[in-house]
């Protein structure tokens, strides 16, 4: 056991308390389970594990339904995957890692998101904006980090199962063992499923897709605080199964068989990362980080006649050097980054593999008066062998003008190859003739996404009637200087992937109001406006199936503790979607999509500190949107198409779980 | 030379040494002094006033225990010279008081109560 350890120990690599620059938030003492701090530098709103508790489910994708900042949009109507949209951008402009470990890229982007279990998530950081250089270039519109549960502060058993009217079931289990003062281990099994087919509104079409994920994770932490090391290791492994399609495809009998229409997803994952950090006992501002991942991700799919697999192998590595110039309020950051990407990417029959690999250095120093103003200022320099040579310079300050209230400043660049097939699964589920580039030397023929973001935020709390509240808006904008844009809007029968000729960008404005006005009960509330503005090839126009306005309410209210823990907690969720503008489309469509609002609701009762049980609905006023897949009738006919989703297609769902402790 | 002589010299170069080595300073010498103050804006102040003194790189001060953990240069500063900065901007710190002009211009929720 022993020799394992210290072989584990020797493989291991990283940590990063350092490259908490941007992310770091102050541990406050209130229960809020959202949380906005005034004193930090970049637009930062942390996520507690108490909020994703307030949502049905479950995994990763699902747990932003409750958080103004991300939308969660409807993705196509077979997969069932959801996107999450940032400043109206989706989230392939978005940075996204897993203990600061770019996690959902690349051949993973579609469906990455669901291969976190909610269970396993200690908090989540989403940053508005251009974000730190620490962890690369490819950020655009916001980062979101996603921290797990740590072994060493981990309690010994829980157990978690959950069902739904939907057909789907749920089951989390997390062990964990402490082996010594040092070394503390955690096992957290998951496993999810869909069982029943579902066709509420009788066109024929699963609602959602059948499935099954297994998905385990065994971490390892060290702890040495006198010495000052920290160490992880994470080993996990997922395999995630979906079919839909027509209701009595039966992939063994009509694969490829050209009578029924059917659909099948498959993706294994394999993950290996480890940390490892030192923080110098006699200079507590000083600090080493040195993380390391490996993972291959595999996805065979077909949609109806139509295959696409990718396979991509990665390897990411980070080492950074945390130190003061003379005193803490002068912070700086410096390190590299290596990364290598090797993609199997093979569409509808054509060859498209590739290898991609990065190495770029990084400087980042802040500045903090102690008191009411801090400044971030990083730069990074890159060597990519297809985006080439180039500098990625970003910048957040921040200024608490009177009390309680806070202005922040943002502006940055980022840079990208797009994966245009994995980005945009959907456009196989369509007979749409698809079309990619060539007059360019790139990655499919097409230039890098290059664009500019600036924001800026006022945010002010106050009391009305002596209860806290606060109120703030957020102004961003994106600009992109070469975009890979997918047009929609050419004609009904094709779809194609074009290098920006002209003008895009998003304009984003977001008001914020919320309110507390008796103890344990929080109103949330938001109303976002988004102008997005893009040169497609015959039209000039906003992007499709992106909402101009939007509304956010979020009630939640609990009863006080009683002495054993014993808890009742209500939460409710109303969103507001105004009208979309749709895609060109084979089958007559309106050139707008109608407003529609979806209500979601739940109860939780906590017995104890070590068993809750939770009931809930989503979707309470059933909404659903009208034939999402066109041309259902004929699906290997010119029409079928079921990329143009706006709305909910699955109607009124009820769940219920519960939760057991063992601390 | 002598014998004598020889080992006389390395006496003395041995003492040098030994002396040079005693004057070395800690770079990252670690102190705790008590700081007298009430709130957040007295944290602030308190903090800021110590990182003002060139040498000092870390100070935290705690507003339960009221105690300023403090990482100081001892080449360019002393204990003396921070305890005495933190007490020019109106609080008590180590041995260094705060004069009672100083004390009077803190903010109303930073008059902490006075030993007389």
């Amino acid at each position: 056991m022993r020799l394992l350890l210290t072989a584990l120990l020797l493989f291991v690599a990283l940590f990063t308390s350092a490259q908490d620059t941007l992310q770091t938030i102050s541990v406050q003492s209130n229960s809020r389970s959202l949380k906005k701090s005034l004193s930090v530098t970049a637009n930062t709103t942390v996520m507690t594990s108490k909020e994703l508790l307030k949502a049905a489910c479950c995994n990763l994708a699902e747990s932003f339904e409750t958080n103004p900042s991300i939308d969660v949009n409807f993705s196509d109507a077979l997969t069932g995957a959801r996107q999450v949209r940032m400043l109206g951008l989706t989230s392939p402009y978005l940075m996204i890692t897993e203990e600061n470990i770019p996690s959902v890229r690349g051949a993973s982007q579609a469906y990455g998101l669901t291969f976190t279990p909610g269970t396993w998530i200690e908090s989540i950081q989403i940053t508005k904006g251009a974000g730190s250089v620490v962890n690369g270039y490819e950020s655009i519109s916001g980062q979101i980090n996603t921290e797990l549960l740590k072994p060493a502060n981990d309690i010994p058993f829980f157990l978690n199962v959950y069902g739904s009217t939907d057909a789907r079931f749920e089951i989390n289990t997390h062990l964990n063992h402490k082996l010594s003062d040092k070394w503390a281990s955690s096992l957290f099994l998951h496993g999810n499923s869909r069982l029943t087919k579902n066709d509420m509104n009788n066109d024929g079409f699963l609602d959602n897709p059948l499935g099954n994920q297994v998905n385990v994770m065994n971490r390892w932490q060290y702890t040495n605080a006198e010495k000052g090391w920290v160490g992880f290791v994470n080993l996990r492994f997922m395999n995630d199964e979906k079919q839909t399609g027509q209701l009595d495809y039966v992939p063994s009998r009509d694969k490829f068989g050209g009578q029924l229409w059917g659909s099948e997803i498959n993706t294994k994952r394999y993950d290996l990362a480890t940390k490892i950090g030192y923080v110098f006992p006699d200079m507590p501002f000083q600090s080493i980080g040195f993380q390391n991942a490996l993972t291959y991700h595999d996805q065979d799919s077909y949609f109806g006649f139509r295959r696409y697999d990718i396979a991509q192998t990665s390897y990411y590595s980070n080492l950074i050097f945390n130190s003061i110039i003379s005193n803490t309020m002068h912070k700086f950051a410096t390190g590299l980054n290596f990364a290598y990407d090797k993609y199997d990417e093979n569409v509808l029959g054509s060859d498209l593999g590739r290898v991609d690999n990065s190495i770029g250095g990084f400087f980042e120093y802040t500045y903090d008066n102690t008191d009411n103003f801090s400044l971030v200022a990083g730069i990074r320099a890159d060597n990519h062998n297809r985006l080439g040579a180039f500098f990625t310079p970003r910048l957040h300050l921040r200024y608490n003008p009177w009390k309680d209230a806070v202005v922040r400043i943002s502006g940055g660049r980022g840079k990208r190859a797009a994966n245009i097939f994995a980005e945009n699964q959907q456009i196989f589920a369509t007979n749409r003739a698809i079309a990619w580039g060539s007059e360019f030397k790139g990655p499919y023929g097409m230039k890098p996404e290059i664009a500019w973001n600036y924001g800026l935020s006022f945010n002010q709390k106050f009391f009305i009637f002596g209860q806290p509240a606060d109120a703030g808006f957020d102004l961003y904008r994106t600009d992109f200087q070469n975009q890979v844009y997918v047009d929609w809007y050419a004609s009904g029968n094709a779809v194609g992937f074009y290098n920006l000729e002209g003008k895009s960008y998003v304009n984003s404005v977001q008001v914020d109001f919320n309110y507390e006005p008796v103890k344990h009960l929080n109103i949330r509330s938001a109303y976002k406006y988004y102008d997005t503005f893009t040169d497609y090839r015959q039209i000039s126009a906003e992007r499709p199936l992106t909402p101009r306005h939007r509304f956010f309410t979020n009630v939640e209210y609990a009863t006080h503790i009683k002495e054993n823990g014993q808890r009742w907690k209500f939460d409710a969720t109303w969103n507001w979607t105004g009208t979309q503008r749709l895609p060109v489309t084979a089958v007559v469509l309106p050139q707008r999509s109608p407003a529609f609002s979806v209500v979601n609701a739940q109860v939780t009762r906590t017995f104890s500190s070590v068993f809750e049980v939770y009931a809930g609905a989503e979707n309470l006023t059933n909404y659903k949107q009208k034939n999402p897949i066109l041309g259902a009738d004929d699906p290997f006919g010119q029409n079928f198409d079921a990329s143009v989703v706006y709305a909910p297609v699955f109607g009124q769902m009820f769940y219920a779980g519960f939760r057991f402790k063992i601390k | 030379m002598t014998m004598k002589k020889i080992v006389f010299i390395m006496l003395v170069a041995l003492f040098g040494m030994a002396a040079n080595a005693q004057e070395k300073k800690n770079k990252n010498a670690k102190h705790s002094i008590e700081v007298n103050g009430n709130c957040d804006q007295c944290k602030k102040r308190i903090e800021k006033a110590a990182l003002s003194v060139a040498g000092v790189k870390s100070a935290v001060w705690d507003t339960e225990s009221h105690r300023l953990s403090l990482i100081v240069n001892e080449e360019k500063t002393s204990l003396e010279k921070v305890e005495a900065a933190i007490a020019k901007v109106g609080h008590d710190a180590g041995s260094a008081k705060a004069t009672p002009a100083d004390y009077e211009n803190l903010h109303s929720c930073c008059k902490y109560d006075r030993n007389p």
